[in-house]
């Protein structure tokens, strides 16, 4: 009983670690002074001014923008490639495998300044389209590796019996394998769209002047004092998510109920 | 099944966008001139001479020291929570280890800003420490802020392989060893931890490549009084402007990293062959 009660201690000092900044940031958004430092009293006003500050709305516009369409795009391309480096064999396999692993293994700062290097080479202008093709290319990887062991599990001779039936190769994906492998994509989409609103270092190196996403403001807010108003906006978005995931999770549990009633 | 060749288009994207990108770093590192005209280029190591100077190598000695002592605390602090909850009952079991992930919803700068009110100087422990009638300490701005900002961030990719290889763990394995006579001890030394080995080294893994090569950490929380190698590349990337000298520390920095992920995979023995050998 002490051995429990010890762990279970233990356990909640490592989460109190890990939500004490959370909570911090949460409560200071309704915190009356600009300072970070003191307490003076409790406001919604940045909350309100959200609403009117046309920057801040700008970075999380381009910082939703640009997730959604690389996490769109890398899932499409990542569930391909997958099903593709899947079908592969021997050499051009392994010589898949490891340029997947290479941007997953290789730290991010080195993966950022080499698209710097290269879109500065082939003279393109740092902005949108530079922090898209970067967030496609470091998100395709995670998507690959959530989606090919769904691949590996999948009943192989269903797809060959499609095929040996006269389905063409991309009727086969489509009404075949891409449904016995949907929680694989799911789960890389949801990752790579995760990755990719998260990422600071990547956008930071491949985004140019005029061009920020929420990170990158934070990021030059930080030295001269962060604006209350981005902790109101991270409540939010933070709030979203987690009455997201509650619904989620009531759903899948009503599901399981019901399945096992049935 | 002749669907190998949608998988080619992936090739060519991570041809043009990984590996020449990654060819022009190293071509940048072994090469000296104006950044902006390739034309005025010439073959040189002067870059790497540069950085095995007594001033650089303190930089590279202090990024591995502290990314090597976090992920150590990682691995003592981490070990234990993903033990603990991969015994509790299924339905706790994943609500806890969510927990380890939904602080990820929050930006990480952000995330990271938030100990800046915690540890400062009439930050909410100071406030606390005043209260109890002892001196305000100086809690940020030093190595220390740096290690805690790396070990908060980068503790969940400790817990998470760890408790997945300990939840996929054959149970009938460790009740063998009770049956034989084992206490809960000897069970631990001898079957379970060796067999969450392969969580421990992606854990570490996970920990220490974002750690040797953050810059972000290091500027907030360590102000300028901690300089690690990920700032120095910044430097050279986004303000000096000298490509040749920021990509031969890139270069460095990733051999580096290759070298001890192949010292730690050694210990892994149970890899799965799939793949990936190279790295």
């Amino acid at each position: 009983m002490v051995r429990k009660n010890i762990s279970r201690i233990y356990t909640a000092l490592i989460f109190i670690f890990l939500y004490t900044p959370i909570v911090v940031l949460i409560v200071f958004s309704f915190n009356n002074s600009k300072s970070r430092g003191n307490w003076d009293g409790f406001t919604i006003k940045w909350y309100i001014q959200l609403f009117s500050n046309k920057e801040i709305l700008r970075s999380l516009y381009y910082t939703l923008i640009i997730a959604i369409v690389s996490s769109l795009f890398s899932t499409i391309m990542g569930t391909f490639a997958a099903i593709g480096i899947y079908d592969m064999r021997g050499f051009t396999k392994k010589f898949a495998l490891n340029l997947n692993y290479l941007p997953v293994l290789n730290p991010d700062i080195v993966t950022a300044v080499s698209f710097m290097v290269l879109f500065k080479m082939a003279k393109l202008e740092l902005g949108i389209v530079t922090i898209i093709l970067a967030h496609i290319t470091f998100c395709t990887p995670y998507v690959i590796l959530s989606v090919l062991p769904k691949l590996k599990q999948m009943n192989k001779h269903l797809a060959e019996a499609a095929l040996d039936l006269g389905a063409t190769p991309f009727y086969a994906i489509r009404k075949v394998i891409i449904p016995q492998i949907m929680p694989g994509i799911v789960t890389g989409a949801l990752l790579a769209f995760t990755l990719s609103i998260d990422d600071f270092v990547i956008s930071f190196f491949t985004a140019g002047k005029g061009v920020s996403n929420l990170s990158i403001m934070i990021y030059s807010m930080a030295r001269r004092g962060i604006n209350p108003v981005i902790n109101a906006l991270s409540t939010l978005m933070f709030l979203t998510l987690m009455v997201l995931l509650l619904i989620i999770y009531k759903r899948s549990n009503k599901e399981e109920a019901q399945t096992i009633e049935n | 099944m002749k669907l190998n060749k949608h998988g080619y288009f992936y090739l060519v994207w991570m041809a043009i966008f990984i590996a020449i990108p990654l060819l022009m770093v190293v071509y940048f590192a072994f090469t000296t001139g104006d950044s902006q005209s390739i034309s005025s280029f010439s073959f040189s190591l002067e870059n790497f001479k540069r950085f095995f100077t007594p001033m650089y190598l303190e930089v590279l000695n202090k990024s591995i020291q502290l990314a090597l002592i976090s992920t150590i605390i990682c691995l003592l602090l981490g070990y234990p929570v993903a033990y603990i909850i991969s015994k509790e009952k299924i339905q706790y079991r994943n609500v806890l280890i969510l927990l380890f992930v939904i602080p990820m919803w929050m930006n990480f700068l952000l995330r990271t800003y938030a100990w800046l009110t915690l540890l400062g100087k009439n930050g909410i422990i100071n406030f606390f420490i005043t209260r109890l009638g002892f001196k305000p300490l100086d809690l940020l701005y030093n190595d220390l802020a740096v290690l805690l900002g790396m070990v908060y961030n980068f503790l969940p990719f400790m817990v998470l392989p760890i408790f997945s290889v300990l939840t996929k763990m054959d149970n009938s394995l460790i009740e063998a060893s009770w049956d034989l006579g084992a206490n809960k001890f000897k069970t631990f030394m001898k079957v379970t931890f060796p067999l969450s080995l392969p969580g421990v080294i992606s854990g570490i893994t996970m920990v220490f490549i974002p750690a040797v090569s953050t810059f972000v950490i290091s500027s907030l929380l360590g102000g300028n009084k901690t300089y690690l190698i990920g700032n120095l590349i910044e430097q050279q990337f986004r303000y000096t402007g000298d490509w040749h000298f920021g990509s031969a520390m890139s270069i460095i920095l990733m051999v580096f990293i290759l070298i001890s992920m192949a010292l730690t995979s050694k210990f892994d023995k149970g890899k799965e062959g799939d793949g990936g050998g190279l790295w």
